[in-house]
Order: structure tokens, then C-alpha cells, then sequence
């Protein structure tokens, strides 16, 4: 308790979002202790009203109450105000700053709309999602290349952006009828790889559990 | 110079190219620009160099392998070169403008679609241009004293939005409703390393003038497909 109000680290968050997850797994990265604040989506609190008033989305940091929203912007924030910790993006190389901006940027961009779209659509909606989530899938194969981690050998940026989205594998795979292992074996070793990592470890649910939310999601919404 | 010759692969008309520019004119980088001259039809360079996007800008600098998208050209032109600083980066601002404000696709639809529809897109910007022009208040710049990082992210607000509304016959933005938007777009095309890299004003609306048809139906070709994804956040 004490080390969290030094450093005066919260995070407003929901339990099952890559995006939490991302600051979450950067936070653990860089042994930066922090007070974790679940947030209710369907009743937003004052707190989240008030910290992210232009999108109204978790996640927050706040950092001695200031706060700094959207995901990427959050762990890059992290490496600039806490420059003593391990850096995530490769240091004192703008080139490969740049293509480790531009891997997270392409996640954000493909990833989280075309599952949505898997899990949502029917017919040739779906079908168009499935075709292109296979190619997302190979192309962040391609980016990895032969390299243990997509910055290399050190764990980085570009894996911090899209572990998360690892436990969503399996529920893509159920509505897209599509193995990850199959199409991709190279990512689907690099998953297994980051697993073994305790700030991965501790902070990803077991994708049992995120096909167990989408499934209730999509009871919600009415979608069968 | 060292690190090698650096290019630019760009478009005319294309706010996003400018951003590159931008930001070499700013920090006072040699460069070659090859503009593309059909988007519709794109050159083996731009297919080669980027094969994920097949967009402009693309940034070629020596041997290195390209950088894409242009905010992150920006921050890669910042951090590579000498010069003036367009740093401090607001990111969250820079991001907002390219999914909420000016370059976002509700943006656009606005531009280029009618009634109920076009009403309900514009209600939705002005709410997300109010919220940027906050950001401008009492400064000459975004950053400050000097161009930086967001406002070359903005430009497409400072000098193609005009030109849309001008070939559209839309007016989203007045003086009267974003004073002190209105005020940076004028400091901002009017500041030595922007100009140079503004694309003719002339040339810009001859040729989105040419192109309002084919704008007006890939917008309702676009409202079309989205009414079909019922896409809603979680």
C-alpha cells in the first residue's frame, strides 16, 4: 500500500479488456506498483466521468490524479515518465521506434474491430471477417519475422499491444472456425512464449473464460 | 546528411502527405517528394514499400525500411533528425483528430452526404470540434510559440477542410462557433516551413470539384455497408 501512494499509480479498468490488459502487463514490466480500480461499464463512475470525459472509456491511468487515456498513449507515457524502469519501446533507436509505433498502430487499427465483427456478423459479414482476420493473423507473423519477441530478443512495445489479445485466440477461432496454430505457427509459438512470463501471466484470463464473456455478450445483445 | 537521402512518397491532395512534409519542412530536412498521381492506380514503389497499407505518406530515409502512417512518420522525423523540437508529442489529441475530428470517416460522410444523415454526422463533430478547439485557447500554436507535433497533425483542418466545404457547399465551421480554431488555421498556413509544403489551394478544390460525384457515391456506398455491422464498443 505504502509503495502505491508514493509512485501515486491508479489504474481504472474492466477486468477482461486487452486494452486494461496492455497498461496492466507494461505497469508489471516495469515493477511499477500501482492501486487497480475495476469500473462498471454499464454505470460509469464519477471518477471515469470526470478523468476521461472525451471518450468515457477505460482505460485510465492517473498518475497523482492526472490523468492519461487510450492504451498505447498510457505505455508509452510509462517509459517517458518512469525512465529509470525497463523501456518498452527499443531506446536511442528512432527507427526502430517508428516500426515498433507502427506494428501497435496496425493491432489497434485490425484487430479488436475484425473479432468484433467475427463474434457479431452473420453471413457474408462473417465471412469477410473470418478472411480477414486470417490475414491480420499472418501479417503480424510476417512482422515477427524469425524473432523471438516482435522487437527481438527483448520483449517490447509491439508484444505488450497484442498479448493481450492471445486470450481472444480461442474465441476467434470457435466463431471463425479457424485454427491460429494452423495458420500461424510462428504466433502461436510467440504466445506461448509471452505466457511464460510473470506480467503476462498474471494478468491474462484464461481464454475459457473470454469466450465464456463474448458468449454472454452476445446473449445480451440479442444476438444468436 | 547523415543516415542518407531521405524521400517522401506522396499524394496531391492528401492532408496525411502534408503531415510529413510538415514535419520535415519544420525540422529544415532535404527531401525528394514523388507524388503518386492516381490513388486508384498506385505505383510499384508505394506497393512495394508499403505492402501492409498501401497508403500515403511513406517515408524512405537512406537504406532503412519504410515508415508508414503519418503520425508515426512525424514522431520518427522528430526523434531522427535535428532541429526544432515538435515534440512534446500529444498523442491523445493527434489521435482524437484522426478518429473523431477533421480526418476522421464521420468527417468525411458529413462532407458528402444529405439530409437526416448528414445531420446526425455534423451534431457529432461539432460536439468533438468544440472539445479540440479547447486545446487552442490562448496559444498561437498548439504547441505553443512554434509548430508542433499536433498542429501538423491538425493541418487537414486548417487547409483542406475549407476546400471540402467549399466543393460541397457545407459550412461546418465559422469563425463565430470556433474563434480560436479558425484563428490557428490562419497561423498555421501561413507560417514559412507550412507554406511550402501546402498543396495549391486553387489546384486542390479544381480537383476535389472534379471528384465530388464519385465522393458523394462511395459516401453512400459507405453508410450502406455500415448500417450493416450494427458495430457497437464494449
Amino acid at each position: 500500500m505504502a509503495g502505491e501512494k508514493k509512485q501515486g499509480l491508479q489504474l481504472l479498468d474492466f477486468w477482461v479488456s486487452p486494452f486494461g490488459q496492455r497498461c496492466r502487463i507494461a505497469l508489471d514490466e516495469k515493477g511499477l506498483s500501482y492501486e487497480y480500480l475495476e469500473q462498471d461499464l454499464a454505470n460509469k463512475s464519477e471518477l471515469l466521468l470526470r478523468a476521461n470525459p472525451v471518450h468515457k472509456k477505460i482505460p485510465v491511468l492517473l498518475h497523482a490524479g492526472r490523468p492519461v487515456c487510450e492504451s498505447l498513449i498510457i505505455v508509452q507515457y510509462l517509459d517517458e515518465a518512469f525512465p529509470a524502469t525497463p523501456t518498452l519501446l527499443p531506446a536511442g533507436d528512432p527507427y526502430a521506434r517508428a516500426q515498433a509505433r507502427f506494428w501497435a498502430d496496425y493491432v489497434d487499427k485490425k484487430l479488436y474491430d475484425c473479432g468484433t465483427r467475427l463474434w457479431k456478423l452473420k453471413g457474408d459479414g462473417h465471412a469477410q471477417a473470418r478472411t480477414e482476420m486470417v490475414e491480420i493473423l499472418r501479417t503480424l507473423e510476417g512482422a515477427l519475422g524469425e524473432g523471438r519477441f516482435f522487437g527481438g530478443e527483448a520483449f517490447g512495445f509491439v508484444d505488450v499491444a497484442l498479448v493481450p489479445f492471445t486470450s481472444w485466440f480461442l474465441t476467434y477461432e470457435r466463431f471463425g472456425d479457424l485454427s491460429v496454430e494452423k495458420e500461424c505457427p510462428k504466433l502461436a509459438a510467440w504466445a506461448k512464449r509471452c505466457a511464460e512470463r510473470p506480467s503476462v501471466a498474471k494478468n491474462l484470463y484464461p481464454p475459457e473464460k473470454v469466450y465464456e464473456f463474448i458468449c454472454g455478450m452476445k446473449k445480451r445483445f440479442g444476438i444468436e | 546528411m547523415s543516415g542518407g537521402a531521405v524521400k517522401g512518397i506522396g499524394f496531391f491532395d492528401s492532408p496525411f502527405s502534408h503531415r510529413a512534409e510538415a514535419a520535415l519542412s519544420r525540422k529544415g530536412v532535404p527531401y525528394e517528394l514523388i507524388l503518386e498521381k492516381d490513388l486508384r492506380n498506385k505505383s510499384e514503389l508505394l506497393l512495394q514499400h508499403n505492402p501492409v497499407h498501401r497508403k500515403v505518406p511513406v517515408l524512405l530515409h537512406g537504406d532503412r525500411r519504410a515508415v508508414c502512417e503519418s503520425l508515426v512518420i512525424v514522431e520518427y522525423v522528430d526523434e531522427a533528425f535535428q532541429g526544432p523540437p515538435l515534440l512534446p508529442a500529444d498523442r491523445f489529441w493527434a489521435r482524437f483528430i484522426d478518429d473523431k475530428a477533421t480526418c476522421s470517416t464521420e468527417f468525411w460522410l458529413a462532407m458528402w452526404t444529405e439530409g437526416e444523415v448528414q445531420r446526425g454526422f455534423v451534431k457529432e463533430i461539432k460536439e468533438n470540434l468544440k472539445l479540440l478547439e479547447g486545446q487552442g485557447k490562448g496559444k498561437r500554436f498548439f504547441g505553443g510559440d512554434a509548430v508542433g507535433y499536433l498542429d501538423v497533425a491538425a493541418s487537414a483542418f486548417a487547409h483542406w477542410l475549407p476546400v471540402c466545404e467549399e466543393v460541397a457547399g457545407v459550412s461546418l465551421v465559422t469563425a463565430e462557433e470556433y474563434p480560436d480554431l479558425c484563428r490557428w488555421a490562419k497561423e498555421y498556413t501561413s507560417h514559412d516551413a507550412v507554406k511550402q509544403c501546402l498543396s495549391d489551394r486553387e489546384e486542390l478544390l479544381a480537383r476535389f470539384s472534379a471528384r465530388k460525384d464519385s465522393f458523394v457515391a462511395t459516401a453512400r456506398n459507405d453508410i450502406e455497408i455500415s448500417s450493416n455491422y450494427m458495430i457497437m464498443m464494449i
